[in-house]
């Protein structure tokens, strides 16, 4: 085949799905926010994605910020600059690694999960019944999911950055040999509430790709356990590539 | 039997539906009268579940009418297609009952969901429903993954006729059953739709259960209705594709391909 016939089968394939995929957020933006609402649901969904992920959260935050103090350390020493540990593995913790890392931890037990409920739900039927029993499954099911996405991951990043803050503490005040208590002044001293806040920013953003990609490739999910695996592989791949991407264009707006 | 327009619960005009190059339902005229119950029968592949989820609005037609009540229904807004669906039943094959939710739940969904029946009301009501179908009021509390497939069929034709609607569709509703289970599951479609004097449309391959739960039989192959008449006449209805069927022999002019 024409190679530029490729090229074009390609970039339609991509503008068809991009399309499909900004048709669904705005379906499931508007199911979030236009009531009804299932509170039960939503109170579901705050715990799955919430209340059971602060151990993997709480979990990478702590190992991310003692690695980052170790490391920070080895690199200052070689030009004196030891003693700005605090300051950067505050910087680095809520600005970049608690919202990323936080995200991209969520983004493999959350969307994976959601695709893997909705997208069993597809293949059984269902959600054609939830449309019998008059229930739009994208109020029943998207709506709540990315709502409560949307408000929990900035509140696990929100810990996970306090986490990772006190794992850099442990590991320099243990094995690195700061003073606890004036660590604990450097931090706060040079810690602003944009750099927390631009994270929590990044987090809400993070969270609406978690969800909606759960959603979406479980939703459009077809043929079998096998369609299920793949809908659960892709929500996966594609939520954390979509982090990756939204979190450099979120970081050169607030630099 | 003789029709008129007024007395048409469900009427189909050439309907079509294509899947890529799958051309499924070729043009399919199909009407159901009020307080009848409408078999549907024909091999696998031939369209069946196709035409059933073009009347319920799971599946979206190419071209070609369906109205229920008179008003047509292809191609309306989701709210009032949520209406609409206020006077339906259905029965799915495989029991689509929501895993994360107890059987009573599911009996009741539609009451707590979409009516706004309070919990205890409607579990009130979903109990009532589960003992319509032979089923104990502890069964309420258990998961569907708790039940077995008749079980599930039975919680499924609970679900269906809790809110009591003016039509009911079953698809499926014998498949995967062992014949007594499958028996006992035509004789609750039967007399439940009875109770309820509600309009009934099934698709199933099982003969049995055609004899059992249809008043009217249609059949349809290769994407058409090539034969309809009463249930007690389709022994004679001397169309050959209708013969084949009933006697389920090979030969005939239904040729089973590997599609």
């Amino acid at each position: 085949m024409n190679p530029l016939a490729l090229i074009g089968q390609a970039v339609l394939a991509l503008t068809r799905e991009a399309g499909a995929i900004g048709i669904f957020a705005w379906r499931g933006i508007r199911s979030a926010l236009v009531p009804p609402w299932y509170f039960n649901q939503l109170g579901a969904q705050f715990l799955r994605i919430g209340y059971f992920s602060l151990p993997v959260v709480g979990l990478t935050a702590i190992f991310t910020g003692a690695a980052l103090a170790l490391n920070i350390y080895t690199g200052g020493a070689r030009f004196n600059a030891e003693q700005f540990v605090p300051n950067i593995v505050v910087l680095g913790i809520t600005r970049e690694l608690g919202p990323v890392l936080a995200s991209l931890m969520l983004a493999g037990r959350v969307s994976a999960a959601m695709a893997a409920e909705i997208g069993a739900m597809r293949v059984t039927e269902q959600i054609d019944a939830l449309k019998t029993l008059s229930t739009d499954p994208f109020r029943f099911l998207v709506g709540p999911r990315i709502l409560a996405a949307v408000i929990t991951v900035p509140l696990l990043v929100l810990i996970a950055d306090i986490i990772g803050v006190m794992g850099g503490w442990a590991v320099s005040t243990q094995v690195l040999g700061f003073n606890g208590a004036t660590y604990i002044r450097n931090t706060m001293d040079f810690v602003t509430n944009w750099d927390v806040v631009s994270g929590l920013i990044k987090a809400a953003v993070f969270g609406f790709i978690i969800a909606l990609m759960g959603c979406y490739h479980g939703y459009h999910s077809r043929r079998g356990a096998q369609g299920v695996g793949r809908a659960t592989t892709n929500a996966v791949v594609s939520a954390a590539i979509l982090i990756f991407a939204a979190n450099y264009v979120l970081t050169t707006l607030f630099v | 039997m003789t029709e008129t327009s007024d007395t048409l619960k469900i009427s189909i005009r050439d309907v079509h539906k294509s899947f890529g190059k799958n051309h499924v339902l070729r043009g399919v005229d199909l009407d159901v009268s009020a307080g009848r119950s409408m078999v549907v029968i024909g091999g696998s592949g031939t369209g069946k579940s196709v035409l059933l989820k073009c009347i319920l609005g799971l599946i979206k037609p190419d071209s070609g009418s369906i109205n229920i009540d008179g008003k047509p229904v292809t191609g309306i807004s989701e709210r009032k297609r949520a209406k609409v669906m206020a006077k339906f039943g259905m029965l799915f094959q495989g029991g689509a009952l929501f895993d994360s939710l107890t059987v009573w739940e599911n009996v009741a969904f539609r009451l707590l969901y979409a009516d706004g029946l309070g919990r205890t009301a409607a579990r009130e009501r979903a109990i009532d429903a589960l003992a319509q179908v032979n089923l104990e009021p502890h069964i309420a509390a258990l998961r569907p993954a708790e039940l077995s497939g008749g079980m599930q069929k039975r919680v499924g034709l609970a679900r269906a006729i809790v809110a009591k609607p003016e039509i009911l569709f079953f698809d499926e509703p014998t498949t995967g059953l062992d014949p007594i289970t499958a028996d006992v599951i035509d004789n609750l479609i039967r007399r439940q739709v009875s109770a309820l004097g509600a309009t009934a449309v099934s698709i199933t391959h099982d003969m049995g259960s055609v004899r059992k739960i249809g008043d009217d039989i249609a059949m349809i192959h290769e994407g058409k209705i090539i034969w309809r008449g009463l249930a007690k006449d389709v022994d004679s209805s001397g169309n050959p594709y209708v013969e084949q069927f009933v006697t389920g022999s090979e030969d005939g002019p239904i040729k089973v391909l590997a599609r």
